[in-house]
């Protein structure tokens, strides 16, 4: 493996070490820079933020859950490079003035984060800075900062960067392919190839259980699967769509989808992520599925020049079990248009950056009154994301009110024998299900009842 | 004046720009050493086997130690040698130590170590609260017992009486840093440690007692940690031995650091309680009878369990006159971690089971909590016999009755319960609450001796300052407000102050900076050796220009001798070459301590430190999620040093306080493994789960006793704040029918819906 990067705005050439060397290693290891943190090495504390520059643009992520392909021909900002000791860039200003630091220790990250929002001209700072946890200010005196450096323009070095990164010297290794053509070849000559394209999973086998894996193929060039493309009844997504841009095509597309897409984990982890990785992991509590699966999404899997195209809802057949044949791998997902009644409910212990103890779609089709058909898909209630097709079957044709909703009650435990778990108890996921059916009823009624809408 | 001033933390620039250097980021030589313990993957019994070789085999390991490799003492304990650095056979814990990996990589010693192959003979572990009262597994005797007052009269004349009893979980305390130390070897069997520990001293010795060596061969400095709250005050002694014995063995610098979840498994954190309690009113709804159970679970080693018991105990009446009251504490042992310090040390726990007790009181007498509670307040002013706590210490600085008027006031609290009464009856499915809770904090720490502390101050012949003292910055803002003293003693301005390092050879024999004595315990030392190199000075100077001491007075950067004026480094200057020294030590012990723990009677505290909040909150009746919408604190901090490193602390506080008693939520399988051991399943507080309205002040009204300008400990007493929020779910709740909810801790949705659920039904 060898390739260039461009560091707090020096060309760097990496060679001789591990694929799966975190970023964070090598800023602290190798180059010395300590400021980027290590608080959890596993994407949840935001203490390693640092912020990724492409064509693009620029993004928080973290450092401990990227690994040394993910940074090749890009640009990468750390706390060293984002002001020099005479000219603090705004943000640190800020922080100092409104006592936005107390131990110190999370402050470069959330640094980190607040400039790449400025960057992105992004203002909504419960949203941006989720993913930085602080332990010392409850995070007050942090948010003042925030507000107080708002509209602060992109820094030089970040248009200086964008323009360094087109004469770089582009070099690319053979295993981290560009096509999803050659994605295909990699898997046909080595079909047991674990694919990395966020890594904001696999990065926790490496860190956690100390996998060594391979081989390993870094999709995340690969051009022809990053695409939301408009088709006359449905949106293409490439499996390689991050969830922020899948979170940001949302506002306009389908916003019903926003509010849960905003809650998948944080910022820096929305911007590894992929759509694909979400749903080829298989993951029971992974949170785009049970909103795919309520509106009716397809799957487009590949194995060399094969093509098959299947229900989302079929994909997943047991815990740990996907319809995925070895050497096929998830390349476009289609999402039917304009569900115009869809809602999605994720319930988890803390509201921001947690995984769902219990996350509902609910998709009902309604004319006169009467409810025509139902689609309606859970995750953290089986082993794998599940439609309640008894409360589904017992509600079609029905007329949409309280009576018929009462009348679904004892179809709940057809659907779904829920764990008891960290998360939660099999009791209470199985009442929140039931009762978010209710929810659902009075929120397609107008009726207030998100708790995040109320104000003091 | 530099006190009173709002000065950003002393390292704030170098926060901001990542130039602060913590234990891991400070430049070490290429033959480096990372070590990694192995640890215990059953809760209780003892080790038939442990193969080694696997891990010796793994790449870039250099050594691996275990019990029978320590020459000298096996104990990183801060109590009584009960915790053996490696295991000697027996295990404890699930995560307890077993051996050391010494590797050339962070990476490759936490890879090795997961390679050891063990068998165990196994015991069945006792877990839980419950377990241990059935095995009668404990530290002490017995429990410890304390009665004031003639109970049996107390219920007699009682006319109502409740019961209850409440399950309080712990907290993990995330400081963001993970444990970490770094020693390196010297000539002559010296040993140098840097270790992120709010305790250096106690380091020192378990380290000299590790190596076999006087404390004077080692030296344990501390510039900063990255957040402690409790959990570094004695959980870091493990690695700093471990680093000071791999560098002696090896001869290289030697680091250790936890990843998170080893951190999570291995360390202790703050004690669950169970809190049972029958309480007695009169027919004026005054509290008349009150025995309290405390139920702590210890874990497996006694490290500070027993004072943070009974802190619990002496907290057992927050803010409440108790004129009959017996407290019974159970320090429990169990095959958990040892629980250990954190923020409180165990005053939260005996509070929140008092304002549960005021809260299921008012319930059930249906009348207001908040008059209730200001009913029930200690009245120093109104009857002698009133002013008397439990532990016979008599009260003199309650100032809770004003507090509470004004907070109410300045929130507007009563139109704002009015019209929460008027969303509710028009909202399907959520319910808001809003809640009033006090806190009375105790300050000192209840072992008496350790109300000590120590400062070096040098003036240089510049004129430039260096100030340093025993107590450890973990981001409370210590240094700063200590620099703030020495600028105000010599009336110069903060930046002719240097802070350097805690550092056990510049100032021995400390105590842990803990119990929210920092400020108190060494701003005044510093304020003592600024003194006598002031008197000196002053001496000197007065004697050149034929005046009195009296007459020379340090202001604006300058000296003034009668109408002479000097700047403040000429005078420094001219001090020198007339040999006069500009280097002096200072000392501080807190006065008029006296306590006897095992009855129960004395005068634990100096003084107590105040505050009062009111929360708002709005949960889903359907899913038991919540939201808290509001909070106004008012925090009497005394005259404050630094309103703005207060204030920080009492948010900072509010917010964990709030934290430990919804979202954070540890849970132990039953085998004892803590599923809960990473930020991904235990959840702090995140951004949005401040209070999106959120008004502090400050009581800003002098100490009545004289500590340093008058200022009052401001580290611990906020975070009781954090109980408003947890009342407010509990109002909330009740807004659901006609039941008392019996909320337990943490409030996670899942038990709030539960309540909900009890509520509506009327179980």
């Amino acid at each position: 493996m060898k390739f260039s990067f461009l560091l707090n705005g020096e060309p760097q050439v990496i060679e001789d070490l591990e694929p799966t060397t975190s970023v964070l290693d090598l800023l602290r290891v190798n180059k010395r820079l300590t400021g980027t943190k290590e608080g959890c090495n596993e994407g949840d504390c935001g203490a390693c933020t640092v912020i990724l520059i492409d064509d693009n643009g620029a993004r928080a992520v973290n450092a401990c859950i990227l690994f040394l392909p993910q940074i090749a021909n890009k640009a990468l900002r750390t706390i060293e490079g984002i002001s020099s000791h005479d000219a603090p860039h705004p943000a640190q200003q800020c922080m100092i003035d409104h006592h936005g630091s107390q131990c110190g220790f999370c402050t470069p990250g959330f640094v980190t984060s607040m400039v790449a929002a400025q960057i992105n001209n992004d203002t909504d700072h419960d949203v941006t800075l989720a993913g930085n946890l602080c332990r010392c200010t409850g995070y007050a005196p942090i948010f003042r900062a925030a507000l107080a450096c708002e509209g602060t323009k992109a820094p030089k070095w970040f248009h200086d960067d964008q323009s360094d990164l087109r004469t770089l010297a582009q070099s690319v290794d053979a295993k981290l392919p560009t096509t999803s053509d050659e994605l295909a070849n990699i898997l046909a000559e080595e079909p047991e190839t674990t694919l990395i394209a966020g890594a904001t999973d696999v990065g926790l086998w490496i860190n956690k259980d100390m996998r060594d894996i391979a081989p390993i193929a870094f999709i995340h060039h690969i051009k022809d699967m990053e695409h939301i493309t408009e088709h006359p009844d449905h949106w293409e997504f490439g499996a390689n769509v991050t969830i922020e841009k899948m979170r940001v095509w949302s506002v306009d597309a389908q916003p019903s989808l926003t509010p849960l897409l905003t809650r998948y984990a944080s910022t820096q982890v929305r911007n590894s992520a992929t759509l694909g990785g979400n749903i080829a992991n298989g993951s029971p509590i992974g949170d785009s599925p049970p909103a795919l699966i309520a509106m009716g999404a397809k799957l487009v899997l590949r194995k060399k020049d094969t093509k098959r195209t299947i229900d989302l809802h079929d994909f997943f057949i047991d815990y740990g079990q996907q319809d995925l044949q070895s050497g096929e791998f998830v390349q476009l997902i289609h999402v039917p248009k304009n569900q115009i009644n869809l809602r999605c409910y994720k319930i988890s212990k803390r509201f921001d950056q947690d995984i769902s103890a219990v996350c509902g779609a609910f998709n009902l089709n309604i004319t006169d009154g009467v409810i025509q058909s139902a689609r309606i898909a859970f995750g953290g209630m089986a082993g794998i994301p599940k439609r309640a097709k008894h409360v589904e079957a017992c509600l079609t044709g029905k007329k949409w009110d309280m009576n018929s909703i009462k009348a679904s009650h004892d179809q709940w435990s057809q659907d779904f024998k829920p764990l008891t778990d960290l998360r939660a108890s099999a009791d209470y996921r199985l009442s929140v299900a039931r009762n978010l059916l209710t929810r659902y009823f009075y929120d397609l009624s107008d009726n207030p009842t998100t708790i995040q809408e109320v104000s003091a | 004046m530099s006190v009173n001033k709002p000065f950003p933390h002393d390292a704030a620039k170098l926060h901001v720009s990542g130039r602060a250097r913590y234990i891991d980021d400070l430049p070490v030589s290429d033959d480096c050493l990372h070590l990694c313990f192995g640890t215990s993957t059953i809760a209780r019994g003892s080790i038939q086997e442990l193969k080694l070789t696997p891990v010796r085999n793994s790449s870039g390991v250099i050594d691996v130690l275990q019990a029978s490799d320590l020459i000298h003492a096996n104990d990183v304990s801060p109590s009584i040698h009960d915790e053996p650095l490696l295991s000697d056979g027996t295990i404890h814990y699930l995560g307890q130590p077993i051996f050391l990996v010494i590797a050339k990589s962070h990476i490759q010693a936490r890879k090795a170590a997961s390679r050891a192959k063990i068998s165990y003979q196994q015991d069945s572990p006792i877990l839980s609260i419950e377990d241990a009262i059935t095995a009668n597994s404990r530290f002490e005797e017995g429990p410890r017992i304390w009665n004031r007052g003639d109970l049996k009269r107390g219920y007699e004349q009682a006319t109502k009486i409740v019961e209850g009893s409440i399950e309080i979980g712990g907290q993990e305390h995330f400081y963001l840093e993970g444990q970490a130390a770094l020693a390196l070897p010297q000539e002559d069997d010296e040993m140098v440690v840097h270790s992120s520990t709010q305790h250096p001293t106690e380091v020192q010795h378990k380290v000299a007692e590790a190596l076999g060596v006087q404390f004077n061969d080692v030296r344990v400095e501390v510039r900063r940690m990255g957040g402690g709250f409790g959990g570094k005050e004695s959980q870091g002694n493990a690695l700093a031995v471990a680093c000071a014995i791999a560098a002696h063995r090896t001869n290289k610098p030697c680091k250790m650091r936890y990843d998170r979840d080893d951190d999570m498994l291995i360390t202790g954190k703050r004690h669950d309680f169970r809190i049972t309690y029958r309480a007695g009113v009169d027919q004026h709804n005054k509290i008349i009878a009150l025995e309290v159970v405390h139920y702590a679970r210890c874990g497996w080693a006694q490290d500070l369990s027993l004072p943070v018991a009974d802190r619990a105990m002496l907290h057992a009446d927050n803010a409440y006159f108790l004129p009959n009251v017996r407290i019974e504490s159970h320090r429990l042992k169990t095959n958990t971690q040892s629980a250990t310090a954190f923020r409180g040390f165990g005053g939260p726990q005996g509070v929140l089971g008092m304002e549960r007790i005021m809260d299921h009181l008012a319930h059930d007498l249906n009348t207001d909590p908040i008059a209730f509670r200001e009913l029930n307040y200690y009245r120093p002013a109104v009857a002698a016999e009133h002013d008397t706590t439990h532990y016979h210490m008599s009260v003199q600085d309650f100032n809770l009755q004003e507090m509470t008027s004004k907070l109410l006031a300045d929130c507007d609290f009563e139109n704002r319960k009015q019209a929460i009464e008027r969303w509710n009856a028009d909202n399907h499915t959520m319910k808001r609450g809003i809640a009033f809770s006090p806190v009375k904090f105790g300050i000192s720490f209840t072992l008496s001796h350790l109300n000590q502390a120590g400062a070096l101050v040098h003036v240089y012949s510049d004129g430039s300052i260096r100030i340093n003292h025993g107590g450890t910055e973990m981001g409370q803002g210590l240094f700063q407000k200590t620099a703030q003293v020495a600028a105000e003693e010599f009336g110069v301005s903060i930046n002719a102050i240097k802070i350097t390092a805690t550092d056990t050879a510049k100032v021995p024999n400390t105590s842990a900076t803990a119990a929210s004595s920092g400020s108190d315990l060494n701003g005044m030392a510093i304020k003592v050796a600024c003194e006598k190199i002031k008197s000196r000075m002053a001496a000197l100077l007065a004697a050149q220009y034929n005046k009195s001491p009296d007459d020379v007075a340090f202001t604006k950067n300058e000296v003034h001798i009668g109408r002479r004026v000097l700047s403040f480094g000429d005078a420094a200057k001219a001090c020198y070459e007339q040999r006069v020294s500009l280097s002096a030590t200072g000392f501080y012990k807190t006065p008029d301590l006296e306590w006897d723990r095992i009855r129960g009677v004395g005068n634990p505290f100096y003084y107590f430190a105040y505050g009062a909040a009111v929360s708002e909150v709005v949960i889903d009746t359907l899913t038991g999620e919540y939201r808290i919408l509001r909070a106004d604190i008012l925090h009497d901090a005394g005259n404050s040093l630094n309103p703005s490193i207060d204030i920080g602390q009492v948010e900072g506080g509010y917010v964990q306080g709030a934290g430990w008693l919804t979202t954070e939520e540890l849970i132990w399988d039953d085998q004892g493994r803590l599923r809960t051991h990473a930020p991904s399943t235990y959840k702090i507080p995140a951004m949005s789960d401040r209070p999106r309205k959120f008004n502090v002040n400050l009581w800003d009204r002098g100490n009545l006793k004289p500590t340093i300008y008058r200022s009052k400990a401001v580290g611990e007493p906020p975070f009781m704040l954090g109980i408003s929020a947890w009342l407010a779910l509990s109002d909330a709740i009740s807004n659901c029918g006609p039941a008392y909810p019996n909320l337990d801790a943490p409030a996670t949705p899942e038990r709030v819906l539960k309540a909900v659920g009890r509520v509506r039904h009327g179980l």
